[in-house]
């Protein structure tokens, strides 16, 4: 295994909390809509969306791409969707259409929430031995 | 910014949450109402939610777009000396259903917390942002 990391941890870190705070944003619109008739619950493959954010490729995995061999030809744009958002699989489907299972949900938002801090956590540490190196003196 | 819209979020959720607890109270309230404003039985309502979508983003929560009231059939009681008794002597009543009405009010005021623990966790998630670096 390489021990150099792939990425800066700054970038790094950077990238996962943007991508916590919107996982945040995804799982609190499903315990908002937990009684919305035919909703279905959302969410994104942290790791993999993670890892395209930072690969900065492929940014619409869900889309399909349209290859232009002719100069008349017009580039479909990607679906303006959020890149890799997915529907979650119920385990207990309700008789309204509605996908949202609350406990679920709340425990991958107290997880994600968690994960988060941890994320803050990272980020200021890294902030503040970079304060260190440039002072010249401890914190 | 992500944090500050599910602020946002909840609020939708808590905003729907409420209405519908003033709808439950209502329906309970009037479960004995035999004559509303136009002079016919109180019928029992329902809130009807759907989901917000915002261009741009996985979804902007939730809203009440409309006040249903329900089609199921009046309660008939047997009273022949009231004043309002038709020929056979019954009279028509609400059709409230008192529990469906409490099982609805829990189900309710848990969405209600839930919304509130989620808007909770967030806002302590902004202040340790804000703390960042320091």
């Amino acid at each position: 295994m390489n021990a150099v990391p792939k990425y800066d941890s700054l970038v790094f870190n950077e990238a996962a909390l943007k991508l916590r705070t919107r996982r945040q944003e995804i799982l609190s619109n499903n315990l908002a809509n937990s009684d919305t008739p035919g909703f279905k619950a959302r969410d994104i493959d942290f790791a993999k969306t993670l890892e395209n954010e930072l690969s900065g490729k492929n940014r619409f995995p869900n889309s399909i791409p349209l290859s232009t061999t002719h100069q008349a030809h017009i580039a479909i744009k990607p679906i303006e969707e959020d890149p890799g958002l997915l529907y979650r699989v119920p385990s207990q489907p309700s008789m309204d259409g509605n996908t949202v299972d609350s406990d679920i949900e709340l425990s991958q938002f107290t997880k994600n929430s968690v994960f988060t801090e941890a994320a803050l956590t990272f980020l200021g540490g890294t902030i503040k031995s970079r304060m260190s190196a440039i002072t010249g003196q401890a914190s | 910014m992500s944090l500050l819209s599910s602020f946002d979020i909840g609020a939708t959720g808590l905003t729907a949450q409420a209405m519908r607890l003033n709808v439950i109270s209502s329906n309970i309230a009037n479960v004995e109402s035999m004559s509303g404003p136009d002079g016919r039985p109180y019928r029992a309502r329902q809130v009807e939610f759907s989901a917000v979508q915002k261009h741009g983003s996985p979804g902007a929560g939730v809203s009440v777009t409309k006040v249903i009231e329900s089609d199921a059939p009046l309660r008939k009681e047997h009273r022949p000396g009231h004043p309002k008794a038709d020929s056979s002597g019954y009279v028509m009543m609400p059709n409230v259903n008192p529990v469906e009405e409490m099982v609805n009010m829990i189900s309710a005021s848990r969405s209600y917390q839930m919304n509130i623990e989620a808007m909770n966790v967030s806002r302590q998630l902004m202040l340790k942002t804000l703390d960042l670096g320091k």
